[in-house]
């Protein structure tokens, strides 16, 4: 079975196309660099991607935050929804660890605010 | 008299200071309208950032955090809250703040890198009436990101650039339904990856070909109309489609905030809509510098990065009276071509040239021709008006060379 893809990691975004044979990756072609052949062999078996968002502070202002790996692709649902129920602390500096360890991941502050 | 002006801020206002200063200047006052360095990064908190720069992908806090450290550890001045009023075309900047007041620098040199805004509602002429809902995808962008609010809960997006493709993503993880994204051309503006994980990864629908041609809704909007278009982009009729909806996020495209710029007198490209500029991206006024999107549209930072780096080392050298060895070509386009920045060389040296191409070609030779003869050609399997294509012009080229035309051969 062929599979066509749009590789994500690059703004290059080669079309990939992928043999497989029973869910398993026989040979990927269309990728201009190795991370194109790795992408698309996660995307046919266990698809990732990282997550970035918001997060409240203590006194109501928004913090950026990314997942500092990417998750599965099925847990962007849930990881949202955690990251929807957290409060930050302040002051907080770009690579805090503002939630530990979800889905295989920490999210992390991409900005910094100062305490008032 | 300060040495080095610089008007914004932002990515290309603080990759033109590093450069400048890594150059050997050390006057430099970046002037900036908001109330903190980074420009429209800091709003755009999706990763992607960085990949060519720094060689790890970023979000847009992180990127413009990068250079606000050099910034900080370099000992560069920047006054924040500031708004430039107007530059004269013998360099000397009034601007206005609430601390100093309104006041005068006059610059030995000035780089211009106040980005770009976006299109508007008014630019589009869509019928219907103007109810609450209506946002450009930045001002939207700005809302969720920056200030936590959500604009609404049912979404059309119309123009499908990349500031419309990552808000329709980020409309769906915070929980609004993103029922179509809307593209007048038969193809996206956008970046292959971002319709991949912006809109395939939600099943958001892409309608290539459509447009809004009707806004409902008194106080709040209640829908939209859409049509396909013919190859005239005129709607055709009987396609109209009715999609409620209360949110409308217009991503129509940018315009290059060149205000300050005409008030210099500085000539403007008419298709890029900023300033005509040489390869140290300098002005039709010597000593004026432009760079990033107010000279032209950027699809990536790590290229505004790249563009603001000569124009800082450019002004570096103007202002210690280092000069080339001079020479005057005039870089022509063939209208698949829609332009290059630069526009002309007058200094010989290696020139890399940037351009767009006017629609999508598969199988193409781009050509740089000089008196009819090709000097230059690559070969490249898609071009795209979303993606910004480059030529490396090597110094041994442009020897006796006064006109290049830059020409796409489609094969």
């Amino acid at each position: 079975m062929k599979r066509a893809l749009t590789c994500i990691v690059c703004p290059v975004g080669c079309s990939l196309e992928v043999e497989l044979d029973g869910g398993k990756v026989m040979s990927v072609t269309g990728n201009t660099c190795p991370r194109g052949a790795k992408y698309a062999e996660a995307e046919c078996t266990a698809p990732e991607r990282t997550v970035t968002s918001t997060v409240r502070c203590t006194d109501g202002r928004i913090l950026s935050v990314k997942t500092d790996r990417p998750i599965p692709k099925e847990k962007v649902a849930e990881c949202m929804k955690i990251i929807n129920n957290a409060i930050a602390p302040l002051p907080v500096c770009v690579g805090d660890v503002i939630i530990k360890d979800i889905f295989g991941s920490n999210v992390i502050a991409t900005k910094n605010i100062n305490a008032l | 008299m300060t040495d080095l002006v610089i008007i914004g801020g932002g990515p290309a206002g603080m990759s033109a200071a590093v450069a400048a200063y890594e150059s050997g200047i050390r006057d430099i006052l970046i002037l900036e309208r908001d109330d903190s360095l980074g420009g429209i990064l800091k709003q755009c908190i999706h990763n992607g950032f960085g990949l060519h720069k720094f060689g790890e992908e970023l979000t847009g806090p992180e990127y413009a955090w990068k250079y606000e450290q050099r910034v900080h550890e370099l000992g560069i001045e920047y006054k924040l809250n500031t708004m430039v009023l107007s530059v004269s075309p013998d360099k000397v900047i009034t601007a206005t703040n609430t601390e100093d007041g309104i006041f005068t620098v006059e610059a030995k040199a000035i780089i211009l890198a106040m980005g770009c805004r976006e299109r508007s509602k008014g630019a589009l002429n869509i019928a219907g009436s103007r109810p609450a809902g209506i946002f450009s995808a930045g001002t939207a962008q700005k809302f969720v990101n920056m200030e936590g609010y959500m604009p609404g809960k049912e979404v059309v997006i119309l123009g499908s650039g990349d500031i419309g493709l990552i808000m329709a993503r980020r409309m769906t993880l915070e929980g609004a339904k993103v029922k179509a994204v809307c593209e007048l051309m038969p193809y996206s503006g956008g970046l292959a990856r971002n319709i991949e994980q912006c809109l395939n990864d939600f099943d958001i629908p892409l309608r290539l070909s459509h447009t809004v041609v009707q806004i409902h809704g008194k106080e709040r909007l209640e829908g939209v109309t859409i049509a396909k278009v013919d190859e005239r982009r005129q709607p055709i009729a009987e396609t109209r489609e009715f999609i409620p909806c209360d949110t409308l996020l217009l991503s129509v495209g940018l315009i290059p905030e060149n205000e300050l710029s005409l008030g210099a007198g500085i000539d403007l490209d008419p298709v890029t809509n900023g300033p005509v500029v040489d390869q140290d991206r300098q002005t039709c006024i010597e000593g004026i510098y432009s760079c990033g999107n107010v000279l032209h549209v950027h699809d990536l930072v790590d290229y505004v990065s790249e563009e603001a780096e000569i124009a800082g080392k450019s002004a570096a050298e103007y202002i210690s009276g280092m000069s080339g060895e001079k020479t005057n070509i005039t870089l022509k386009t063939d209208g698949k071509i829609r332009y290059t920045v630069p526009s002309k060389i007058t200094s010989k040296k290696d020139v890399k040239v940037y351009f767009r191409v006017a629609d999508v070609y598969r199988n193409v030779k781009i050509n740089v021709l000089s008196g009819g003869e090709v000097i230059f050609s690559k070969k490249k399997p898609k071009v795209a008006p979303g993606e910004m294509e480059t030529v490396m012009l090597k110094k041994d080229m442009l020897e006796n060379v006064s006109e290049l035309s830059f020409e796409l051969e489609v094969m």
